[in-house]
């Protein structure tokens, strides 16, 4: 999966778009730009999991939903902004690590059914432990005070620069002894502890790599929006939108999850505005074309090119 | 004699009722290349199992340097230099030949950085013939080259034991002749060697002691010539009508 | 005491519907190995079926059974053999997102033809009442339908060549290629009767429960939990899943509140996850 020079230019390009909208855009525009950078940011996250170590992992809206919560929580017990989404991360990293080392031991469907059963189960405790999270009716969280238009760019950036950390990440990971081992976890698990991987280990790593950034963005997207609910924070919708976005830019690449999540918000607004009865239906259809057209997402169209006919 | 390698005292193995192993016990002395015969279904690839980590024995101790070794795990023993190859090869297919074996000098065989890893991969391919194959992807070769990676990803371990489950099944003859020169030439570098086979041929051109397995149990341990006269041997083998013939002609 | 006698009997009732609910997706998970995100629409689409029939043309739910049924069929085998077929094979995340993909499209339809009104055929059947226990004749019928349904299944499957064949399949894929059996065919009437299963189930409910396109991850969520609970790919398995989750949900809610009925399910099911991944009554090694 060595990145090639095309990866780092489309990232580069794709972050410069994304991060110069305000200059000449409206707020709705910069408001679409911070969300495709939300999403790249999670489709990067879950490219540790589901697509290096091959696990397919539908946990990202409970990691994104617990970063909502701790974040907003610490702001109202009156923590700076920025310590919160700190606290958040380190908290849903730790929550992370210590759930992975249950369920990792998990496989295929399996481990894909108890991933998911942890979204739900984070949304029902939330949602009941109202003494803590206003149950139900949600949270409220301080507001910035700045203008409509300058909150929008601070926000921008702040996605941007949780995209960026966890492409950096992944850019490490992939030339280190991690990204390695988990390939070859992903190739052939048995085989992998056979040369002397300690698979357990490495899983949790990724599992906890997942989650990190996932959290982040939900702690800032919490101080974005100042109020929160579990049914907004906790979407079974997100949790699997995620993956099919990183397939769609090619999972187990650099930059394909990013380019994938791209892609699909810009779609997703497309539709949103042209076909507002239909636009459930055409995303699925774009779905179902991608599983059979594209199963190396869009990248591997560009390496095919790139390659002069079939690898 | 030396203190042995690799120790087994009175390991057991059972699946619920079923007794895999049963008191099995034996000593390898460093250096020494060593065959383990028996039937199929004797028991034999458990017994490595339960060696490597893969399958926790139910009772009996694993000393493997004078260590305690028998809680270890898989990639555990890899690292202390219990290396082993598969029956059934298992590759990491979509990798190159050159990453499967670096894969097994990165994690296994200490290698400090991914090139170093390389590096080591690259002299344990020399050694077993794939260098040209370096670039292909595992999945596009043949059987014969299969096993050939199996054992240089064993040999980039760096091991002190090598436990060689079946590594000539399937091939053809002079496959199995290329094979067992490699194998020799393994076990003159000094790594201890154990050689899991049912052809009984291929086991005495290499080693001079056998042991034999036989319903999970050791029946035999002791040097080549005498354990095939063995007759409880001949009867594991060849069941017990044949072996009762077999003697009468022998008395005739 | 007497509380305990309503919701054991509440549980019960529960647990067969829910066991009618989760059979087809069971039998699909284990056998073709995939996970049908289509699961929960289809049984919204049977139950709408029923309510539109019902209220345009005044046909009985029970008339609606078995058109349901074969429409359904009808629907999953040709999903099955001109899309689903073709990725078969492929990983988990290939199939579920495929599935995930073609429930969008099904939900759309049916939330544009149908909008997403709650709706529910009311029978009027009244209530019975057994000593202590009181119970309404609708979901008292409802429920011997749900038992009668899974039994029916259960009952093709063994004695059917068409359920040996699905069993056979099952068990090993290539050994059933080798004996003759055209397993894309077996893969087509297996994810057909999963589909039937769910209408049927959706008929039932509609006379149950309101129905309405928002509880379709609700109604999905519930055949997960069941499969895993009891076991996937069998019968006994979906049966016995659904009722322990009947009787957990409805002591749960007794217990911490009916919001906290669906925790225990999916607290439940977690459990047994990490303790007995095949399930209570499933196979060991059969993953």
């Amino acid at each position: 999966m060595r990145s090639g020079p095309l990866a780092y230019a489309l990232l580069a390009v794709g972050i410069l778009v994304l991060a110069s909208t305000p200059l000449y855009a409206d707020n709705y525009v910069v408001r679409t730009a911070a969300i495709v950078a939300m999403y790249g940011a999670l489709a990067t996250s879950w490219n540790f999991i589901g697509g290096f170590t091959g696990y397919p992992s539908f946990s990202t809206a409970a990691f994104f939903g617990l970063g909502c919560y701790v974040g907003a929580i610490c702001q109202r017990a009156g923590v700076p902004m920025v310590l919160a989404w700190l606290i958040a991360t380190l908290m849903v990293g730790a929550f992370a690590a210590l759930l992975g080392a249950i369920i990792l031991r998990l496989k295929g469907h399996y481990f894909a059914i108890g991933s998911i059963a942890v979204v739900e189960v984070c949304r029902l405790i939330v949602s009941s432990w109202s003494s803590l999270t206003g149950g139900g009716d949600g949270l409220n969280l301080p507001l910035l005070t700045w203008g409509p238009e300058q909150v929008m760019r601070f926000f921008l950036f702040v996605m941007l620069a949780i995209l960026i950390l966890s492409l950096i990440a992944t850019a490490l990971v992939d030339r280190s002894r991690l990204g390695f081992g988990l390939r070859c976890i992903h190739q052939n698990e048995d085989a992998a502890a056979m040369v002397g991987i300690d698979t357990t280990r490495y899983k949790v790593a990724a599992y906890t790599l997942s989650a990190v950034f996932c959290a982040a963005a939900g702690a800032a997207y919490a101080s974005w929006t100042g109020y929160i609910d579990p049914t907004e924070s906790f979407q079974i919708l997100m949790t699997v939108k995620v993956p099919v976005m990183a397939m769609l830019g090619g999972a187990g690449t650099l930059a394909g999850p990013f380019l994938g999540a791209a892609a699909f918000v810009l779609l997703e607004e497309v539709f949103w505005a042209n076909f507002l009865d239909w636009n459930r239906a055409i995303l699925g259809v774009v779905i179902v074309l991608l599983v059979f057209f594209l199963p190396g997402g869009l990248l591997s169209l560009a390496r095919k090119r790139s390659a002069g006919g079939p690898a | 004699m030396t203190e042995p390698i690799l120790k087994l005292e009175g390991v057991c193995k059972n699946f619920g009722g079923l007794k895999a192993l049963t008191d099995v016990s034996f000593a390898l002395a460093p250096g020494e290349v060593v065959g383990l015969i028996g039937p199929n279904g004797a028991g034999k690839t458990t017994l490595v199992n339960v060696v490597t980590g893969k399958l926790p024995a139910s009772t009996g101790r694993i000393l493997f340097e004078g260590k305690d070794v028998a809680a270890q795990k898989p990639h555990e023993a890899a690292r202390r230099g219990l290396a082993r190859t598969f029956q059934i090869v298992q590759p990491f297919p979509q990798m190159t030949v050159i990453e499967n074996v670096t894969a097994g000098a990165l994690f296994g065989g200490g290698a400090a950085s991914v090139g170093d890893a390389r590096d080591m991969a690259r002299k344990s391919l020399d050694f077993v013939g794939l260098a040209p194959l370096a670039d292909r992807p595992a999945a596009q070769l043949a059987l014969a080259a299969r096993k050939r990676l199996e054992l240089a990803k064993s040999l980039a371990m760096q091991p002190k034991v090598l436990m060689l489950d079946e590594v000539n099944a399937g091939l053809n003859s002079s496959e199995i002749d290329g094979a067992l020169a490699l194998i020799r030439k393994i076990a003159e570098s000094g790594v201890t060697v154990l050689i899991i086979e049912h052809l009984m041929k291929v086991v005495l051109s290499l080693s001079k002691r056998l042991l034999v397995l036989h319903h999970g149990q050791m029946i035999a341990d002791g040097p080549a010539k005498e354990i095939v006269a063995d007759e409880r041997v001949i009867e594991a083998y060849l069941g017990q009508k044949y072996a009762a013939r077999l003697k009468e002609l022998h008395h005739a | 005491m007497a509380i305990y006698s309503q919701i054991l009997a509440n549980g019960l009732m529960l647990g067969a519907l829910y066991a009618c609910l989760a059979v087809g997706f069971s039998l699909v998970w284990g056998v073709l190995n995939v996970i049908n995100m289509l699961h929960g629409s289809f049984i919204i689409l049977g139950g709408y079926l029923t309510w539109f029939a019902w209220h345009g043309w005044g046909i009985h739910p029970i008339v609606m059974l078995p058109v349901v049924g074969a429409l359904l069929f009808a629907l999953g085998f040709a999903l099955q053999k001109l899309v689903i077929n073709r990725v078969v094979s492929a990983p988990v995340l290939t199939t579920l997102t495929l599935t995930f993909g073609l429930d969008m499209i099904l939900y759309n339809v049916m939330t544009y033809w149908f909008t997403a009104t709650p709706r529910r055929v009311q029978l009027d059947l009244g209530a019975v009442s057994l000593g202590p226990v009181t119970l309404p004749v609708d979901r008292l019928v409802g429920t011997a339908l749900a038992l009668v349904l899974t039994l029916a299944l259960y009952a093709v499957m063994r004695g059917s060549n068409i359920g040996r064949a699905i069993v056979a399949v099952r068990m090993d894929r290539s050994a059933a290629e080798l004996m003759g059996i055209r397993t894309e065919r077996i893969y087509a009437i297996t994810f057909g009767i999963g589909a039937l299963m769910a209408g049927v189930a959706g008929v039932v409910f509609a006379s149950v429960f309101p129905i309405t396109t928002n509880v379709t991850g609700t109604y999905l969520g519930k055949a997960f939990v069941v499969c895993v609970v009891g076991g996937l790919g069998s019968v006994p398995g979906a049966l016995v899943g659904g009722l322990v989750l009947g009787l957990v949900e409805s002591l749960a809610g007794h217990w911490f509140g009916p919001q906290q009925a669906i925790t225990a399910g999916f607290v439940l099911m977690l459990a047994i996850l990490l303790t007995r991944p095949t399930g209570l009554v499933g196979v060991r090694g059969y993953e």
